[in-house]
């Protein structure tokens, strides 16, 4: 049932010759060969004179034409001239013009802003497919059965098109149309352009990413606004990069020792992964050490870390009491001798930390009076030399910093190596996974945290 | 709290010229535990709050303080095979060696017994 309104262009084809009926199963809608479309805007626009027939989808802007029912009838606005060219050649000319004109006239619809009517004919138009979106580009997929709708329906069309051309006949109107499909032409040649364009700066920018993390790597300082930090900058991007791949590496490790515990692997086998992980755990405390030397503030200042786990950071790392104690509940069940290994580890970790922490408050307090001997204010800056002689002072006992980082470090490290000396095979195994699975927690919260909403 | 050299100088015998590594070794084995610092170290510090903390009373010998303190730190350098002279524990007479050996031990569980039997822990 066409329930069209009184069209307002009289040179319109809309004719009721070109009107498509169709009943049952061929559900096509065709739309005229708008080209390419894609901005329709720019072409309307640039080509004034072109009377496109689109112009009769613009007369759905204005409301002329009703909503479709459900009937699956729904009318085909054809430009003559594209139509019977191109229709009448190839078959698969004229489905790629369908598919195009489909897809087309559902580009043209959202930006007519009349969406809501052009979904009705994209419904009708599709007997078997749901709803189609106004944007709706992707047309490919609903196809298959709307090829030989197509093929049929011009057919049809081809004969209600000659005699229509033959009743139409304006000069004026083919001229008309001619432009048309120049319009249309160059419109499909800039989106050609755009989206060679587009490709190539997508290209561009894998290969500059490339070449970022290659010259990270290399230890190159890349980023601008540092002018002379290049030594600490240096040891800083190495450390940073060295420590994720490590990070992705551990992962991997620990998913590997999650699947063989959950699959009961046998002892020997496990004993193998669990090697594997603490071999691994060595190359992090060797990739610190070399750090520490380089760039010992940045290790310090856990920069490398998320933030959760900096919060809970201690001298450059994790805190081996907290792990131990955190460990407590899950090595169960301990022999009695393991259990007496496992306090005695805690205890004695804890007190090696105590005791490089109240090294390090010692070193604080120290530095704070070497930077304050010489007099500060108004008075102060008398003596250079005092001044020079206090600050080499202040550079020594900044070198012990060095040493206090890697005195924790292989903390950490010997801690981890005992922890695995009294436990067997499976329990350190589950322990090496607990510690992952709170360091992950740890993480994730620190994602979780960035990306809250804020008011 | 700590026991320093001086309570014991009127005890021993002087020595104008000696082997710093001979006067180390005789330091060391008069005590228990006996650490050999330097007074403006840190890490020295800390080897002695490890101690305290674990219940221990070392003798300590500061080289900053001490007449021959220079020729024992070169001395002890020798004997560590290390650029740090210092810290350096003795428990028992026997050398155990700098911060890291102290901590590595206290960590495998080796260094509570080795107190124990230099007299230098109880329970």
């Amino acid at each position: 049932m066409q329930s069209f309104k009184s069209l307002p262009h009289p040179e319109m084809y809309c004719h009721s010759s070109f009107f498509l009926r169709e009943d049952g199963s061929r559900s096509q809608t065709r739309f005229a060969d708008l080209g390419d479309l894609d901005q329709p805007a720019s072409a309307f626009h640039h080509d004034g004179a072109v009377d496109l027939s689109p112009s009769s989808m613009f007369s759905l802007k204005s409301g002329n034409v009703a909503v479709l029912s459900g009937d699956l009838h729904y009318d085909a606005v054809l430009n003559t001239s594209i139509g019977s060219v191109e229709i009448a050649t190839t078959g698969t000319g004229c489905l790629d013009t369908g598919q195009y004109m489909y897809h087309k006239g559902a580009a043209i619809a959202s930006s007519l802003g009349n969406g809501h009517c052009i979904e009705n004919w994209g419904d009708s138009g599709m007997a078997d497919n749901s709803q189609q979106t106004d944007t709706s580009t992707d047309v490919d997929t609903d196809d298959r059965n709307q090829l030989h709708g197509v093929q049929h329906c011009t057919i049809a069309v081809v004969d209600s098109l000659e005699k229509s051309k033959a009743k139409a006949g304006d000069q004026k109107t083919l001229r008309r149309l001619a432009q048309n499909r120049e319009a249309a032409r160059k419109s499909r040649l800039r989106k050609k352009a755009y989206v060679q364009q587009l490709e190539n700066s997508r290209h561009r920018l894998t290969q500059l990413e490339q070449e970022l993390q290659r010259a990270r790597q290399q230890g190159i300082f890349i980023a601008t606004g540092f002018s002379g930090d290049h030594g600490s900058g240096n040891g800083a991007v190495t450390f940073d990069t060295d420590y994720a791949r490590w990070l992705e590496e551990h992962q991997r490790l620990i998913s590997d020792l999650r699947s063989a515990v959950n699959s009961h692997m046998s002892d020997n086998e496990l004993h193998l992964l669990v090697d594997g992980v603490m071999a691994h755990y060595d190359e992090i405390f060797r990739l610190k050490s070399i750090g520490t030397k380089a760039d010992v503030f940045h290790m310090l200042s856990g920069m490398w870390m998320t933030p959760a786990e900096r919060c809970f950071m201690w001298l450059g790392g994790f805190r081996s009491s907290e792990l131990l104690k955190i460990l407590g509940n899950h090595l169960e069940p301990l022999t009695d001798q393991q259990l007496v290994g496992i306090c005695n580890l805690q205890q004695s970790s804890q007190q090696a930390e105590d005791a490089l922490s109240q090294g390090m408050e010692a070193l604080q307090q120290s530095l704070v009076d070497t930077v304050s001997s010489t007099s500060l204010g108004p008075a102060g800056s008398g003596k250079v030399a005092d001044y020079m002689g206090q600050m080499a002072i202040a550079m020594g006992k900044l070198a012990t910093l060095e040493n206090f980082l890697h005195q924790a470090d292989l903390l950490r490290q010997q801690t981890l190596q005992q922890m695995n000396r009294i436990l067997t095979t499976r329990q350190a195994a589950r322990a090496l996974l607990v510690i992952n699975d709170y360091t992950s927690r740890l993480r994730a919260l620190s994602s979780l945290w960035l990306a809250r909403p804020r008011d | 709290m700590y026991q320093t050299e001086s309570s014991w100088g009127s005890y021993m015998p002087p020595r104008n010229v000696g082997d710093p590594l001979e006067r180390i070794e005789r330091l060391a084995s008069e005590n228990a535990v006996v650490i050999f610092s330097i007074s403006t170290c840190c890490m020295c510090h800390a080897i002695k709050r490890l101690f305290c903390g674990m219940g221990v009373n070392p003798t300590v010998h500061e080289l900053d303080e001490d007449p021959r303190g220079k020729e024992m730190e070169k001395a002890l350098m020798r004997l560590l095979g290390s650029s740090s002279a210092v810290p350096v524990v003795f428990i028992g007479g026997k050398l155990v060696g700098a911060m890291d050996r102290v901590m590595a031990s206290h960590i495998n569980g080796t260094l509570v017994p080795l107190l124990k039997d230099a007299g230098a822990l109880w329970l």
